[in-house]
């Protein structure tokens, strides 16, 4: 069905296809292809035989192909019909006809959507059957996945493969592209791997595990993150006691709810949760980005709840924003600009009576990171937004880790960038863990957390669970505690407490 | 190094050459559509201006720049200060207020009266700073409606402190003393005219080496062009948000202040009802052509002088009115907006390309393995 100078894919009507990569390995740009956001230089795409030329999403709506994008495109305030007939008014209006439809869709593919729900008070699940029905009801037969389980806790994650399994045997057609390769290998009928922006091999599931598979999408053995022998001490580095965020508005409920932890000197403390209950809020309460209602903040027995960030970053505070784009970068500005990012009152940037910036200084540490921290430029002076994700993350972590600090609040350090970099990234964390740092590591990747931390809690809506012991935990408890369930519900699956590998 | 240099020299200018062309091409339309003698407006603004012409384009020019030099500040912090209008207003009144008493003697008297002026146009933007910081209001709201205060306002003030000029109906505050005067720049030893530029042309470069300095080179600037930039990142990384957008805000003001000073010590030697108006709006335009660079602002500058200049004669050469200028500029304006969108983000297509490349080629003569030592 596609077919591209560089790769070759043919997906049969029926199925559920795989397409996994690295970040970078030119997976989005096929997906872009496919919907018509980019041109291709050469080659055709055909769909039944049919060759077209996608301009436009208009045009991919047209043929039938349909894209579920990663973040969703929903407003909140309005219900699942608003959002479902918007911008498609024409197919079936706005009334009763278009509600029939959607509940059609839905009866038909077991998605469970009432459209008169608001979509404010559905769940994550939810509202990724709204996008999927979204794209139904604009006529699609081709659907394309973009990493759909990145946002889902493990539960949600089998159901959304139920649904798969219905489109499918509705005659639909699932294109899949994931990192996630114990989950590829569980829905898919055929699996492409794509490195370097060419297909390296299409393979069936049965005939591959989820090592070999990485291999092929890295192109050489890869580690896996495990703990080695604890290093903790007793000496205490970070303490929240009694921490709280009051809500936006008065009668919304906390963002922070009574958090109290404790991290000591080597040891990482990995805090698991569906996205969205607290956790981006309780690192931007240690880096002193919003300030707690209640509690304080304690880093080795100085109080430095109400310090600015700057004070806090200087006290020795290293940060790996979980949204590098927005909180780590500036992506206009070039790669040695952006290791003073963070660091401006330290050196090397600080200059002469630190008014002036030493540029060449910076520049000259900038260089050093890019050696020791391997970021793949060609100079140090192309912008931020030229590098993969996985090098601005390596970059971000050369430019923390070199100015020693105590505590390191890493969330989600490996969203995002490539198997190379990842291995890479866990090595980094390991190291600082070794060096005698505290580590906060906030993550959705439970393999990460089981491999890397030391002890496990779970975050939901702003309240901190117990301790987990990440030798023993299964995915499934954490699962569980996740999403607050309590009593065994999930039925437990083989497969799924396999602790995969990436 | 140098070959990204002159990639990004070739960039910079591609955008605001494109908007001229562009602006030159739609008001060739326009004429052709109003039947206008198309040959004859375009040979007057096109021709070589006289010796004398030349000297008041320069004279605009420096008016120009240190007004868009004034909104280039917000703009590098993403704010929008629409009110160097009235900034400068405020505070050519006040330093001409100041000086006309002559308390002070000479040169002292100009300079403590240019930093009266810098200090009312800072407290005058510092409104809308406070408010922005405070309340939340959009410094593009405030600064309109304190431009419609500050013209109000100082001709409320003109009225009570006016000086009465015998035989004549204008109202100004009171002439400046002989010694505060600046004296003009003569240049016939390079153009044969009397005509003199400004002296206080020295002032506009100085904003402009202080402006460039400022940003590039100091920890204060790194981090208002990163608040700019980013206003998350910058957050993360320490800065002070409410503080940077008070004090951007306060030192835009104080540029925007020293707008009316080369024409209150160079030319009228006192504010009156007859001052000069849309400078500030001539700023902005003058700053998004410039690129919010301090070379290019001054381009920028001089073509808006040259074109002001050269659009005296239409009327009388091709029978078109003089306003046509400023449909000129206003299209090259919008033009430029969308010229520079377009050339950021072929650049940064070409930029990640280029990296992509590069690393390919790296990769294929020595193949790197991946990871560090776990």
């Amino acid at each position: 069905m596609v077919a591209n100078k560089d790769v070759e894919i043919s997906v049969a009507r029926g199925t559920v296809h795989a397409i996994v990569g690295e970040n970078g390995a030119g997976k989005s740009t096929l997906m872009k292809i496919l919907y018509g956001v980019q041109q291709p230089d050469e080659g055709t795409i055909a769909v039944d035989g049919t060759v077209l030329s996608l301009r436009s999403p208009t045009d991919a709506i047209r043929a039938g192909i349909g894209m579920v994008f990663q973040h969703f495109m929903l407003a909140d305030n309005l219900t699942v019909l608003e959002n479902v007939v918007l911008g498609a008014e024409k197919r079936h209006g706005i009334g009763d006809a278009a509600r029939a439809e959607i509940s059609r869709i839905s009866a038909s593919y077991g998605l469970g959507v009432d459209p008169d729900d608001l979509v404010a008070d559905l769940g994550v699940g939810q509202r990724q059957r709204i996008e999927i029905l979204k794209v139904l009801y604009r006529g699609a037969h081709i659907l394309i996945l973009d990493e759909p389980t990145a946002v889902l806790v493990p539960q949600e994650v089998d159901e959304l493969f139920g649904n798969l399994a219905a489109l499918k045997a509705e005659g639909l057609t699932v294109i899949f592209i994931s990192h996630k390769l114990d989950e590829v290998l569980k829905v898919a009928d055929e699996i492409t791997v794509i490195r370097r922006g060419t297909t390296v091999r299409t393979v069936k599931p049965a005939t591959v595990n989820a090592r070999q598979l990485a291999e092929l999408m890295v192109g050489s053995e890869l580690p896996s993150p495990s703990t080695e022998e604890s290093t903790v001490t007793d000496r205490v580095l970070l303490t929240l006691e009694h921490v709280a965020l009051a809500g936006a508005a008065t009668g919304n409920r906390a963002l922070l709810d009574d958090i109290s932890l404790t991290i000591h000197a080597g040891e990482v403390l990995g805090i698991a949760g569906v996205e969205g209950n607290g956790q981006a809020e309780l690192v931007e309460v240690v880096m002193g980005m919003r300030d707690a209602s209640a509690g304080t903040v304690k880093l080795e027995g100085t109080d430095i709840t109400d310090w600015p960030v700057r004070e806090i970053r200087e006290a020795g505070v290293g940060y790996i924003p979980e949204d590098r784009q927005r909180h780590g970068m500036l992506l206009e500005a070039p790669l040695w600009e952006n290791v003073m990012l963070g660091h401006q009152t330290q050196k090397p940037a600080l200059g002469a009576g630190g008014v002036l910036v030493d540029a060449r200084a910076v520049q000259r540490e900038t260089e050093e990171i890019v050696r020791d921290y391997d970021v793949r430029t060609p100079s140090i002076f192309v912008t931020g937004e030229s590098l993969s994700g996985g090098n601005q993350q390596k970059l971000i972590i050369g430019r923390e880790m070199r100015q020693h600090p105590r505590v390191l609040l890493a969330a989600h350090p490996t969203r995002g960038v490539d198997v190379g970099a990842q291995a890479a990234i866990w090595g980094y964390i390991k190291q600082a863990r070794r060096d005698g740092l505290a580590v906060l590591l906030v993550s959705a990747e439970l393999d990460e957390l089981i491999g890397l931390s030391d002890t496990i809690r779970v975050m939901l809506r702003g309240a901190l669970s117990g301790h987990f012991d990440p030798d023993t935990v299964t995915r499934e408890e954490l699962g569980s505690a996740m999403t607050g369930a309590t009593g065994p519900d999930a039925p437990a699956d083989p497969t799924t407490s396999e602790k995969g590998l990436v | 190094m140098k070959r990204l240099d002159w990639r990004r020299a070739g960039l910079g200018l591609a955008a605001p050459v494109l908007a001229v062309v562009v602006a030159f091409v739609v008001t060739t339309a326009i004429l052709l559509l109003a039947q206008d003698p198309v040959g004859a407006v375009w040979g007057q603004l096109l021709k070589v201006p006289l010796p004398r012409q030349l000297v008041a384009v320069f004279n605009a020019a420096t008016v120009y720049y240190i007004s868009a030099v004034a909104v280039a500040i917000g703009f590098r912090m993403n704010l929008f200060n629409i009110g160097v209008d009235g900034q400068y207003r405020v505070a050519s009144f006040a330093a001409a207020v100041f000086a006309g008493q002559g308390w002070l003697p000479g040169w002292l008297n100009i300079i403590v009266a240019l930093l009266v002026a810098m200090a009312s146009g800072a407290v005058w933007a510092g409104i809308a700073g406070l408010l922005k910081v405070g309340r939340g209001v959009s410094e593009v709201i405030s600064t309109i409606m304190l431009n419609a205060i500050a013209t109000y306002l100082v001709s409320f003030l003109l009225g009570k402190t006016a000086v009465k000029v015998q035989g004549s109906n204008a109202t100004s505050t009171k002439s400046l003393p002989a010694d505060s005067r600046v004296p003009g720049i003569s240049v016939d030893g390079m153009l044969a005219t009397p005509s003199k530029v400004y002296g206080l042309i020295v002032l506009a470069a100085v904003v402009g080496f202080v402006y460039w300095f400022v940003l590039e080179k100091t920890r204060f600037g790194f981090d208002l062009r990163a608040t700019g930039r980013s206003e998350t990142a910058a957050v993360a990384s320490g800065v002070n948000v409410k503080r940077m957008v008070l004090t951007s805000m306060l030192l835009s003001g104080a540029a925007a202040g020293l707008v009316g000073m080369p024409l209150l010590f160079g030319q009228d030697y006192l504010y009156g009802d007859t001052v000069q108006s849309g400078l500030g709006f001539a700023g902005i335009a003058i700053a998004l052509l410039g690129r919010n660079h301090p070379i290019g602002i001054a381009f920028a500058a001089l073509l808006w002088g040259y074109l002001d200049q050269q659009s005296n004669g239409l009327q009388i050469a091709a029978g078109v009115s003089d306003r046509l200028v400023l449909v000129i500029q206003g299209v090259i304006v919008l033009s430029v907006v969308i010229a520079y969108e377009l050339v950021r983000r072929a650049g940064i297509r070409m930029e990640q390309r280029r990296v992509a490349r590069q690393l390919a080629a790296g990769d294929a003569v020595a193949p790197v393995t991946e990871g560090a030592a776990v």
